[in-house]
């Protein structure tokens, strides 16, 4: 089935998430959707599913204009995706999650389903034992069951969101296989990934996306080089970076292994100094979150140890972490940094408190407008937080990072920002390096990186690199690596 | 990425009395319905209610008998509201006070000790208990990541097979132990009350207090902004620097600690026994009122008084109209879910025209 976006707009309240998007996709194909995180392919690919719902545009299977109010509807078209996450039923087994959605009587028919399940594993190799309990299997069978959930559904475009993710070696190899014999079969198959090579092993042309609009489209031979220029965009000669003494070792890190059930970091040795400010640079999911998160003590390794201004935190409760002056500011600003439904007053007060029981609530405000003022928030004390534009919820967040810091670690503090706001967000930045706090920045915006930070250290699959001197690396060299190349 | 509705509409005043009007007459109309549908004359069966609360001053002060522990309940489950809890072991709270008080009146009224110093410590025990059933919910949510809403439950079953087995087991009345409680207390241990009247001001003192604890705490405490930073959220509160944990099993022991308090209350200024249904279904009343009071301090003040003064008005109806007196529960019952509803179809409205507003961005 031939499928055609055209001119996508998507926004979220202020963000634009996708402007004057188009894609075309033959059956038949393997059509590689290439980009940044925040560039947009995953928002595109569930407009297409029918998760979400376009702004303006429209999209059309096989010449006719579709409308889909919901993912079922889309199945019903014939349009399946496979989420980056598995989106299945851990407790029940392997049969009734390839069942369940089916559309089918009131009874269940177990037989047929099983008898199908068995064609369809055998056709395509996979070995799924129908009763095991989807939370026994790897990620990568969990991922084989959603692929044949869909295919029994009769999916004619199959959408896969990086689903290399986690699964082994041959996995992949089999997966690869299966999608070349899909599209062989007349299937259309869309794979989003932020990896150079598998695009190139893989697709028979690939779209690049970057900030929510269309960079290019390619087709083979691929020059990586191109690629990466039209993810990542041409470099901008970049001012003096500041030369600012060191200090002590603030942070230790020594042969840490951190993980979640999707990746695993190995051997990580890293030390960061006073004054000193460390990039972490990568796709989404390749890592990093997981070892800020472990450097915030929201997270325990599994071996290792971290240390914090000499003292050995491992193990230690979050609260430790606090108090040794180690402080976290996530990226979700609404979901995990900031409280909806407060004020900018109270947030103050919860962090600052002016007294032990009692609040002044005149001095709260009279102290809230202080440093609304000193951090050019454009709200007011007894603004709600979740009333607030998203730069100035970061600027919330920043001032409510308390003094003095030892350890600063941020997850993407200029997202969403316009470059006004960035600029000023990097100056406190720098300036608190300068008072002698130690910065651990985590950002998807490459040139900002190389822009401000002394070293950077690149995540690729679980792989993390040696710290490096952000002035020996170039634009080019970064790309690369975060695509998985020039390791 | 979630698609986040953001609230942008500042709604008027008066739309917002409109709606919960709008919520109030759906609650009538559909109390009235299931009256038709028994065959019994709507218009005289409100009347009938009225009558039965405010007809005399017995009465009058009757209602004002079961404010004062549904008040105390009441106060008690905003602060575990506040912090995010659906404390539904609140039943089991009062109970467990009202345990302790009959045990510690028990234990003392042979004694010399003189009866006020018998009457407070057994309060303080009342308060003590529930705190303390309230605190075995939070264990069960800490260290056994049981939800409070089931572990409150559980528990509640527990309180009742206790207090059954209390009755008529160990404390059952010399001869045979019956549904008709323990043996009364002697009347120098009963709590003082107005002459002629079931009121104590005492109880009507400690009821008054509590509310007025409650609201300081919650508008001018830190205690209370910390309680409500974590309901709204927890994740983001725990990053912040809130002592997450401490701050959940405060709520819940200050919550037992009212609810153990109400209990004592209706243990030694009204019933002067314990009997098996001591807690009078106040906790679940109780969850009712900060519901429908939308878990304000101001508004929960006046719907407890109309609570009360539903449960009082109907008692009379199995007598004068052969109506069960659980008509006030229906109209309770009907009156937040109507509530609760049109909140749910407001919402729904507001963020469809906020989407509609901002569409072409």
């Amino acid at each position: 089935m031939k499928v055609e976006m055209r001119h996508i707009y998507k926004s979220f309240g202020p963000v634009r998430a996708l402007q004057d998007v188009s894609l075309t996709v033959q059956a038949g194909t393997i059509h590689g959707l290439l980009g940044e995180n925040g560039a947009g392919k995953t928002t595109l690919m569930k407009i297409l599913s029918g998760y979400l719902r376009p702004d303006r545009g429209e999209i059309l299977l096989d010449g006719q204009a579709v409308r889909f109010r919901s993912p079922a509807e889309g199945l019903r078209h014939g349009i399946g995706m496979l989420h980056q996450d598995p989106m299945d039923f851990p407790a029940l087994s392997v049969l009734d999650n390839f069942m369940m959605g089916h559309e089918g009587g009131l009874w269940l028919d177990r037989r047929g389903a099983r008898r199908a399940l068995k064609e369809l594993a055998d056709a395509f190799g996979f070995d799924l034992d129908p009763d095991a309990r989807v939370d026994s299997l790897t990620v990568g069978e969990r991922q084989q069951l959603e692929l044949l959930r869909l295919l029994w559904r009769g999916v004619r475009v199959l959408i896969l969101d990086e689903p290399t993710t986690g699964i082994s070696a041959p996995q992949k190899a089999r997966l690869f296989a299966t999608l070349r014999r899909l599209a062989e079969e007349g299937k259309a198959v869309i794979f989003v990934t932020h990896k150079l090579e598998e695009a190139e092993e893989l697709c028979h042309r690939v779209t690049v996306l970057r900030q929510g609009r269309l960079a290019g489209e390619v087709t083979p031979p691929y020059s990586p080089a191109r690629l990466i220029e039209l993810m990542f965009g041409r470099p901008v000669p970049m001012p003096e970076r500041e030369r600012i003494p060191l200090g002590e070792p603030v942070l230790e890190v020594q042969d840490l292994v951190v993980g979640d059930h999707r990746l695993r970091l190995s051997q990580v040795r890293l030390t960061v100094r006073a004054g000193e400010i460390i990039g972490l640079a990568g796709m989404e999911g390749s890592g990093q979150q997981l070892l800020m998160r472990a450097c915030a003590g929201l997270i325990r390794p599994w071996e290792g140890t971290i240390r914090v201004s000499g003292r050995d935190l491992t193990g230690k409760p979050y609260s430790a972490f606090l108090e040794a002056g180690v402080l976290y500011v996530p990226a979700n600003r609404l979901e995990e940094g900031l409280i909806p439904g407060l004020t900018l007053t109270e947030h103050f007060q919860l962090v600052y408190p002016n007294g032990r029981h009692l609040i002044d609530w005149e001095q709260a405000r009279a102290e809230a407008q202080r440093r609304i003022r000193e951090f050019h928030i454009r709200g007011r004390p007894e603004t709600p937080v979740e009333a607030l534009s998203g730069g100035n919820q970061q600027r919330t967040l920043l001032a409510l990072i308390r003094t003095p810091a030892r350890l600063l670690l941020l997850e993407h503090p200029t997202r969403g920002l316009d470059v006004e706001s960035s600029l000023w967000v990097w100056e406190r930045l720098k300036e608190r390096a300068r008072q002698g706090t130690a910065l651990m920045v985590v950002s998807s915006d490459l040139q900002e990186l190389m822009q401000y930070c002394h070293r950077i250290v690149v995540f690729f699959s679980g792989r993390v690199s040696e710290p490096i001197d952000a002035e020996q690396l170039t634009l080019d060299r970064l790309g690369h690596m975060i695509a998985g190349r020039g390791w | 990425m979630k698609e986040i509705l953001l609230p942008r509409v500042r709604t008027s005043r008066w739309l917002a009395v409109g709606w919960q009007g709008l919520s109030i007459l759906m609650a009538l109309l559909f109390t009235t319905l299931v009256l038709l549908l028994t065959g019994a004359p709507p218009l005289e069966a409100y009347r009938q209610v009225v009558e039965g609360a405010f007809g005399s001053l017995k009465r009058a002060t009757d209602i004002l008998v079961a404010w004062v522990p549904l008040m105390l309940v009441t106060s008690g489950l905003l602060l575990t509201f506040t912090a995010g809890l659906w404390n539904i072991g609140v039943e089991g709270q009062i109970v467990l006070g009202a345990i302790a008080t009959t045990g510690v009146v028990r234990a003392l009224q042979h004694t010399d000790l003189p009866p006020p110093i018998i009457l407070v410590l057994a309060l303080l025990a009342g308060m003590a208990g529930g705190a303390a059933w309230a605190g075995l919910v939070g264990l069960l949510k800490v260290y056994g990541g049981v939800h409070e809403i089931f572990g409150g439950l559980g528990l509640n079953f527990v309180a009742t097979t206790l207090i059954l087995w209390l009755i008529f087991g160990p404390w059952k009345r010399p001869g045979i132990g019956s549904m008709s409680g323990t043996e009364p207390f002697p009347e120098r241990l009963m709590l003082p009350t107005l002459p002629g009247l079931r009121l104590s001001p005492w109880a009507l003192g400690m009821a008054l207090l509590s509310v007025a604890l409650v609201y300081v705490l919650l508008r001018n405490t830190y205690f209370g902004l910390r309680l409500k930073a974590i309901g709204k959220n927890l994740r983001a509160a725990h990053l912040l620097g809130v002592p997450t944990t401490r701050y959940l099993f405060l709520a819940l022991l200050g919550c037992g600690a009212m609810a153990g308090l109400a209990g004592s209350i209706q243990v030694t200024a009204v019933y002067h026994r314990l009997i098996p249904p001591i807690s009078s279904g106040y906790g679940y009343l109780g969850l009712l009122v900060a519901m429908l009071a939308n878990y304000r301090v101001t508004w929960s003040v006046p719907v407890a008084f109309f609570f009360a003064a539903l449960n009082i008005g109907s008692i009379q109806l199995p007598i004068t109209l052969k109506l069960d007196s659980t008509l006030s529960g229906v109209m309770q019952g009907a009156l937040v879910l109507f509530v609760l509803l049109m909140q749910g179809v407001r919402a729904r409205w507001q963020a469809k025209t906020t989407v509609e507003s901002e569409d072409g961005a």
